[in-house]
């Protein structure tokens, strides 16, 4: 097992280093960089630029400066911020526990409704229920989760259920940490709600499907035979089989998370890596882009090893091997 | 065609309706100009966020009239955007109306609208927008750049997706490693931090059609990986069928084989899969655009009319009628998404 996960790992490396040394050209590609907009401020010298510039090592060729950006990242030194003046990975740290939260959260949420929805469908495949909850899920997976996201504020804007954007409300000094971290779930939902809304569908159909081919097999049909009640052969045999394909998916879907919310999060103005990003990308933060991509990267890496992970432990036909 | 509506008809009644659905928008795309009855940037200032007209047959005395009618908007105050009905106005609709000065496309002059009402009548089927613009209108006019920018943007990417991925599986080796680890690396971006750093590595300040092309290029950009991987799966079993040994034998080109041979025996599933992916460069291209990033004002995408309402609660809330365009995506989404699923069931050939 141990063998299995280093390997995975090192084959992730040079897609990471691939990765990275793109967006780097990419992001060089454009035209000026941050301190081209400086420019335009008579207040600054043309030589006070041209030193800022050095000191951050864009006088360089943008190959040289890529191979300086992965020495310091080596070093676990993300590099500064233009912008903000202020340590890249302290921005970011801010930023991505938010994002993780409400992705966590969403996450959780989705998987606790699509799952059990998706057997009860399952059980009552061709009959009203099951058609109802498919084309629910039809609808789910069609409605953008931009246009989630905008109803619900317009719903919480409307009759104030939600508060709308923020991660806090103002509060007393002498708030404890239990009615802060009320306060704090209170401001997820919203944004939460809006990326379940829209995760739900996919995942209730496959789940369906996968319970719908346990179902058929010929396993299914020797548990019938041997007398087991029904609610035992469900649980036993048709679910545990059944749920294998759905942890593959759940490392694909903790790499997909950085990337769905940040639109969501930008519309519900939950402060998570969405805006951090936008701006950066355009205000050519460049080193700020690169550690979100690092990240998001990141984020994949970690996500397929802990599915690997998770279906050795749920399935011993692969753990054996 | 008429043949696959038959089976479509038999396989899905969704997909048979969504394909109408979605033949009746592109129409109303195409003829923007005759059916909407304002062009797309006409601005009534004094009628800003102005709710949707409302259609009368039955007047206040309880009359019939055959030929529907509106009645008058009067500016309750225009600071705050408050309007009432005007009853003592009435406006007959008037259909194939003569319009000076209108062209199809920007370019033929072509003088006749759909339906109207006398000039100081105004009909907002959708209401307005922020500058007093027929929301209506404008979601016909954006139509164009919405729906035809996900058949645009797929048939891009599926030419790259199918060479690439046929060249990749059917040679093998090292090209083939190469291919691939190119495929992966791209798999490997979050899409939504690609786009945005693809969009930001170009000017921001381009003409509309420049635009227009630069988001086709980076959804298609985006797009072909995904699909290239899939098809060179689907080569590398199709290539050990027989008759691809016999036409080797015959001595055909390796990009014969692959280009008359290969390829078409994945067309069933790029169909279905080409009518189901058209949803995500819809959805990038209204991601981008909601942001300010993609087609810019005046001309009206169904992203850009969404962008006013993000982050302006008063504008959400007196006017929800801006979300209108919003609805319009969902509507393509899903009938895409419906069209795609019926077109499996018509392929599979299991249901032969």
């Amino acid at each position: 097992m141990k063998k299995y996960i280093l390997r995975r790992l090192a084959q992730f490396i040079p897609l990471i280093f691939g990765m990275t040394l793109i967006s780097f050209l990419i992001i060089n590609l454009a035209p000026g960089d941050y301190f081209t907009q400086l420019k335009m401020n008579p207040e600054i010298s043309p030589q006070t630029i041209e030193e800022m510039r050095k000191s951050f090592g864009l006088d360089k060729h943008p190959i040289i400066q890529y191979f300086y950006w992965i020495k310091n990242v080596l070093k676990f030194n993300l590099g500064e911020s233009f912008a903000y003046h202020v340590p890249v990975s302290f921005l970011i740290k801010q930023k991505l526990k938010n994002t993780i939260s409400l992705s966590i959260f969403s996450l959780l949420l989705t998987w606790l409704i699509s799952i059990p929805l998706g057997i009860y469908a399952a059980t009552k495949e061709g009959k009203w229920q099951e058609k109802i909850l498919s084309f629910l899920a039809y609808i789910g997976i069609s409605i953008p989760s931009f246009l989630i996201a905008m109803l619900l504020v317009f719903f919480s804007a409307k009759t104030m259920v939600f508060p709308i954007g923020g991660t806090t409300s103002i509060f007393s000094p002498d708030a404890t940490s239990w009615e802060k971290f009320i306060d704090y779930i209170r401001h997820l939902l919203l944004p939460g709600i809006a990326l379940t809304l829209s995760g739900i569908g996919s995942l209730y159909r496959l789940m369906k499907n996968n319970f719908l081919e346990a179902l058929e097999s010929p396993y299914i049909i020797t548990a019938y035979a041997k007398g087991l009640p029904k609610l035992k052969v469900f649980y036993k045999h048709a679910l545990r089989n059944s749920i294998n394909p759905m942890i593959t998916i759940f490392g694909y879907e903790l790499s997909g998370i950085l990337s769905g919310a940040a639109l969501v999060e930008i519309i519900t103005n939950w402060p998570g890596m969405g805006r951090l990003i936008l701006d950066a990308v355009l205000s050519q933060d460049i080193y700020l882009v690169m550690a979100s991509l690092l990240i998001g990267g990141i984020l994949l890496v970690v996500g397929n090893l802990l599915s690997d992970i998770l279906i050795a432990f749920a399935d011993p036909r692969i753990r054996l091997r | 065609m008429n043949n696959l509506l038959k089976k479509l008809k038999k396989a899905n009644k969704f997909s048979f309706f969504s394909f109408w659905i979605l033949f009746l928008l592109y129409i109303g795309a195409f003829l923007a100009d005759f059916i909407s009855p304002y062009p797309y940037d006409c601005q009534y200032r004094q009628y800003s966020l102005c709710p949707p007209t409302k259609i009368h047959f039955i007047d206040k005395n309880g009359k019939f009239h055959l030929r529907p009618f509106i009645y008058g908007i009067k500016v309750i105050n225009p600071y705050f955007n408050e309007y009432e009905i005007d009853y003592s106005k009435i406006y007959p609709i008037r259909f194939f109306v003569k319009v000076p000065e209108r062209k199809i496309f920007g370019r033929i002059k072509f003088g006749i609208c759909l339906f109207r009402v006398e000039d100081e009548g105004k009909i907002f089927l959708f209401g307005t927008d922020i500058h007093g613009r027929d929301i209506f209108s404008r979601i016909l006019y954006g139509a164009r750049i919405s729906l035809s920018i996900g058949i645009i943007g797929v048939c891009i990417s599926f030419l790259l997706g199918l060479l690439i991925g046929g060249i990749s599986g059917y040679f093998g080796g090292k090209l083939d490693t190469f291919l691939m680890r190119i495929v992966e690396i791209i798999m490997v971006f979050p899409g939504f931090y690609l786009m945005l750093a693809l969009r930001a590595s170009f000017p921001l300040n381009l003409s509309s059609i420049e635009i227009y092309l630069l988001i086709v290029v980076i959804l298609s950009f985006i797009g072909w990986a995904s699909l290239a991987r899939i098809i060179r799966g689907m080569v590398l079993s199709i290539k050990e069928e027989e008759y691809i040994l016999a036409s080797r034998a015959l001595g055909l080109s390796s990009f014969r084989i692959i280009i008359r041979h290969i390829l078409p025996n994945t067309f069933s599933y790029s169909i279905t899969a080409l009518t189901l992916s058209i949803p995500g460069y819809i959805l990038g291209e209204s991601a981008l655009s909601i942001l300010g990033l993609g087609i810019q004002e005046p001309y009206p995408s169904w992203g850009n009319m969404l962008s006013s309402a993000i982050g302006n609660l008063k504008i959400l809330t007196t006017a929800p009628w801006m979300l209108i365009p919003g609805f319009f995506i969902f509507l393509t989404i899903i009938c895409f998404n419906f069209l795609g699923d019926g077109l499996r069931t018509v392929f599979d050939p299991k249901n032969w």
